[in-house]
């Protein structure tokens, strides 16, 4: 569904240069929900947005269900491929009430029904129509993010790239929503590529995942292999045992691997 | 004030229309500014301004364009509460018609000097590159010049008369708003809600004008009152040096300029009209503080 | 070590007398609606500790926190509020400069908010640390607190906007700019919740060792049950503005409030996979407040 090759992202020149992302290959399935974890600016989100079309310059190729993309992207693309991001509080446009957020994408893309669309999509997340006509502003973190995902479901896309959707949100918010996300998947048959932290998270949600350090792909393995402790690169198991919790004398056998 | 029904649909969590949802965002906006007595106080002021040059023709007692020559320059009395300047006029008439003139230069001032800056900032601040270079140059140009010399260059050239005045007010108005809608842009252009605007499919109009304007209107509203006492006075400026409004059309700031030579003797001819400008000028200002808590994006 | 390099100020040997004393702290706000009662009559002493506040969103951990610094728009009121004995309440804009970020500092929980999106970072870390004086220069200083908190390019985030920074790294550069400050307190509002799990428990290790070392109060807001359970002293629960429940942050597990307990259901393990998460049932009596004689 996603086929990534070869993908290399540069920021910045000279002195400012950065390699985000350092020849970077990934193959996600159909169907399948992807697990991207890895050290704090290893590219994880720069990988999403060269998916997303919304970086400029990145070389390499990146095909989504079949088709080879470009730069830009058309309209069509968007249809096919949303995304949700991290931070609740910024993803939605503080000026606009919900209903505009989730009609936005239906003008755009000419389609008719509107009314009757969004109120779908709110039913699908499990918020009332009550909630049609507020701002931002009058949501929890928790509602907003729901409709940050109901923006990227109102399109029917097949594949939705998620940027640590539920690190912002308290563990019952995140359950909520994990379980909404798990509800979405097996309904509507939608991909996933999903960048998060908490190891838990990928564990409970994805089928394989991959981890990324300084801009490379070190290891794809299985989720289930996170439960076992098999995984193959050190980087990999001193993320597994960090993930246990707080322990002052493991962070000083921490190595940079 | 309002009836508690009405009040309740105004502050309902769960409005039931856009409209709704608009209004209740409204009266909050309101509520905050009328906490604020100052800023009730510059908001008087401009009711009572426009109150003024609506009923113009009903207020002023006498005739403000002509008057007899044996009326000439009297004191504040009963029959003229202002006195008279040295044409015989109602010093009080031409204030209230005066009213009208400077309302319309603000006004349109305001109309046009705004959208202009809005439209240049945003542009420039969004596409980047060198769109923007180019027309922050043109920015920093008109910026370079005092504003007061720059609008008389301009309507020396463009001749009197006040539709030259309120363009040549406008043309040297713009930067600084092009300035401030750039700035905010800036702070804008980066974050996830345009990334997802954009991952509607949306092109670069929808973007600039449904999504990024709506960010910088509200300091540009802010900007726009508290430079309505500059403009008062740059237009009083012209009118003072002839460039404004043709006599014997009343307009403040000439009417300053006329009283000019009797200040000491009679003092009241330029008084007045130097106390109307310095009030509506206080009034925006006090308004524009008000609006400033209103719709400080960071105060909320 | 990471400490090495702060430099040590006079130690202070109260440890009689608590750094941080709080007592019914209520923060109320004036809504069009009527009043919001977001902070009730919470009441907490800490010394040179680790005091960790839980909750969900909207409980007023945050708000906590920031009347701690007079920072909340809200109306506080407390029946005691002192820092190393000296009085919180009512102090004047002055008084306060010399606490806020110099003797109390926060790290605010949006780091894409609370970075300048207009200012380089190391503009912004310098200005954090304007007041510090000391033998090296403000900008080797920067370098050293950026490298510390384990950004790997430290020169180029120095001279990087906010938007060209990762989620995690600008969270980072908000300790960093805490770090310059040197404070003797510090409020942390989920401070590594971008950060991956290594860096998060580096990050950690330097408010531990400043904790150990030079004395340093913390409070540390999270989410995250299992890293409070192993990382803090003391745990206070806070449920609709309230605390709940306060407990030695070890025997977090074995908490007896329904609240607390709810949410420890609803993480999902990786060792302990389930097919579908437990959802918390909020029972409104859980905000009410304590029965008489109770606590
Ligand atoms: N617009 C940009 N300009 C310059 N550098 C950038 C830009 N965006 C990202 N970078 C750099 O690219 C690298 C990767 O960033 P990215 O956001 O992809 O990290 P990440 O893996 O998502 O990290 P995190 O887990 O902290 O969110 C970082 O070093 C970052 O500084
Ligand atoms: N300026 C304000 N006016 C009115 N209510 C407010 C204001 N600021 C915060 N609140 C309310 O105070 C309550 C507590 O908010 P607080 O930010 O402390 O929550 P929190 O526990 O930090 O949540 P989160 O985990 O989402 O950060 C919330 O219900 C919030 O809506
Ligand atoms: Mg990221
Ligand atoms: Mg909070």
């Amino acid at each position: 569904m996603i086929d990534i090759d070869n993908l290399s992202v540069v920021f910045g020149d000279g002195e400012n240069r950065v390699l985000a992302v350092d020849q970077f290959s990934l193959r996600v399935e159909a169907g399948e929900s992807f697990g991207l974890v890895g050290e704090s600016g290893s590219g994880k989100s720069t990988v999403l947005r060269a998916v997303a079309g919304l970086l400029d310059t990145w070389t390499g190729n990146i095909a989504v269900d079949g088709a080879k993309l470009g730069r830009k992207r058309s309209r069509d693309f968007y249809a096919k491929v949303q995304m949700v991001f991290q931070d609740p509080f910024g993803s939605l446009h503080p000026k606009h009430t919900i209903d505009r957020i989730l009609s936005e994408p239906l003008i755009v893309h000419d389609l008719d029904n509107r009314e009757a669309r969004v109120r779908d999509v709110l039913e699908q997340v499990q918020l009332g129509p009550s909630f049609r006509f507020r701002y931002p502003h009058q949501l929890s973190g928790g509602q907003r993010q729901r409709i940050a995902i109901a923006r990227a479901l109102i399109l029917r896309p097949r594949i939705i790239l998620l940027d640590e959707p539920t690190s912002a949100l308290d563990v019952s918010i995140q359950a909520e929503i994990l379980n909404l996300l798990d509800d979405i998947r097996t309904q509507l048959g939608v991909t996933y590529l999903l960048v998060s932290h908490d190891l838990g998270v990928v564990a409970h949600m994805c089928n394989r995942f991959a981890v990324m350090r300084q801009g490379k792909l070190i290891e794809v393995a299985e989720s289930a292999h996170l439960g076992t402790g098999a995984l193959s690169h050190a980087y990999s198991r001193q993320l597994l045992l960090a993930s246990k919790g707080y322990d002052r004398a493991l962070v000083d056998t921490f190595a940079d691997l | 004030m309002i009836s508690a029904p009405f009040r309740n649909w105004l502050l309902s969590d769960t409005p039931d229309s856009r409209f709704q949802a608009r209004m209740g965002r409204f009266y909050l906006g309101w509520l905050t500014f009328a906490k604020n007595p100052l800023a009730l106080l510059g908001l008087i002021i401009l009711v009572l301004l426009i109150v003024m040059a609506i009923f113009a023709p009903w207020i002023s007692p006498h005739n403000p364009l002509s008057g007899e020559l044996e009326d000439r320059l009297l004191p504040p009395s009963g029959k003229f509460f202002l006195g008279t300047d040295e044409n015989g006029r109602d010093i009080f008439s031409r204030i209230v018609f005066g009213a009208r003139t400077t309302l319309y230069i603000i006004g349109l001032v305001a109309v046009t000097a705004a959208p202009i800056g809005l439209l240049i900032g945003t542009t420039a601040g969004y596409v980047g590159g060198w769109v923007e270079t180019a027309l922050m140059r043109i920015t920093d140009a008109f910026l370079a010049f005092p504003k007061l010399i720059l609008a008389l260059a301009f309507a020396a050239a463009l001749g009197p008369g006040l539709e030259n005045a309120v363009l040549a007010i406008a043309i040297t108005s713009w930067p600084p708003y092009a300035r401030i809608a750039r700035a905010e842009t800036l702070t804008v252009r980066n974050s996830d809600y345009l990334a997802a605007a954009r991952m509607t499919g949306a092109g670069p109009f929808r973007i600039l004008f449904g999504h990024i304007m709506p960010m910088c209107v509200p300091s540009l509203i802010v900007r726009v009152s508290l430079d309505m006492a500059g403009i008062i006075l740059i237009a009083a400026g012209l009118g003072f040096l002839g460039l404004g409004v043709a006599p014997p059309q009343p307009e403040w700031g000439s009417m300053v300029a006329e009283g000019r030579s009797q200040i000491l003797e009679q003092w009241w001819v330029c008084t007045y009209p130097g106390i109307a400008i310095c009030i509506v000028s206080l009034g925006f200002n006090l308004i524009g503080d008000g609006l400033r808590d209103v719709l400080d994006p960071r105060g909320k | 070590m990471v400490c090495a390099m702060f430099s040590t100020r006079v130690e202070n040997k109260m440890t009689q007398t608590p750094i941080l004393d709080v007592q019914n702290l209520n923060v109320r706000f004036d809504t069009p609606k009527g009043e919001f009662h977001a902070v009730k009559d919470v009441s907490f002493t800490m010394g040179r500790e680790k005091l960790a506040i839980v909750g969900e969103s909207g409980s007023g951990k945050t708000q906590t926190g920031r009347a701690i610094l007079g920072l909340t728009q809200g109306r506080i009121t407390a029946d005691r509020m002192t820092f190393h004995g000296s009085n919180l309440l009512g102090l004047s804009p002055v008084a306060w400069r010399e606490i806020r970020g110099r003797r109390i500092a926060m790290v605010m929980q949006d780091p894409k908010y609370s970075l300048n999106p207009v200012m380089t970072i190391g503009d912004q870390l310098i200005e954090a640390g304007h007041r510090h004086i000391g033998t090296i220069s403000p900008r080797q200083r920067s370098l050293e607190m950026l490298e510390a908190v384990k950004i790997r390019d430290p020169l180029r985030v120095f001279r990087a906007w906010p938007h060209e920074l990762s989620g995690g790294m600008g969270q980072r550069a908000m300790i960093a700019m805490m770090l310059m400050a040197e404070p003797e307190m510090l409020i942390a509002d989920e401070p590594t919740s971008a950060l991956d799990v290594t860096v998060r428990l580096q990050v950690l290790a330097i408010l531990d060792d400043l904790v150990k070392t030079r004395n340093m109060g913390l409070i540390f807001i999270s989410h995250d049950l299992n890293l409070v359970r192993t990382f803090a002293d003391r745990v206070l629960i806070m449920y609709g503005g309230r605390v709940v429940e306060e407990l030695p942050a070890r025997d977090l597990y074995s908490a007896t409030h329904p609240y607390t307990r709810g949410l420890l259901a609803c993480a999902p393990e990786v060792d302990n996979p389930k097919k579908r998460l437990a959802i918390l049932n909020r029972d409104p009596a859980w905000a009410n407040p304590p029965p008489r004689g109770g606590r």
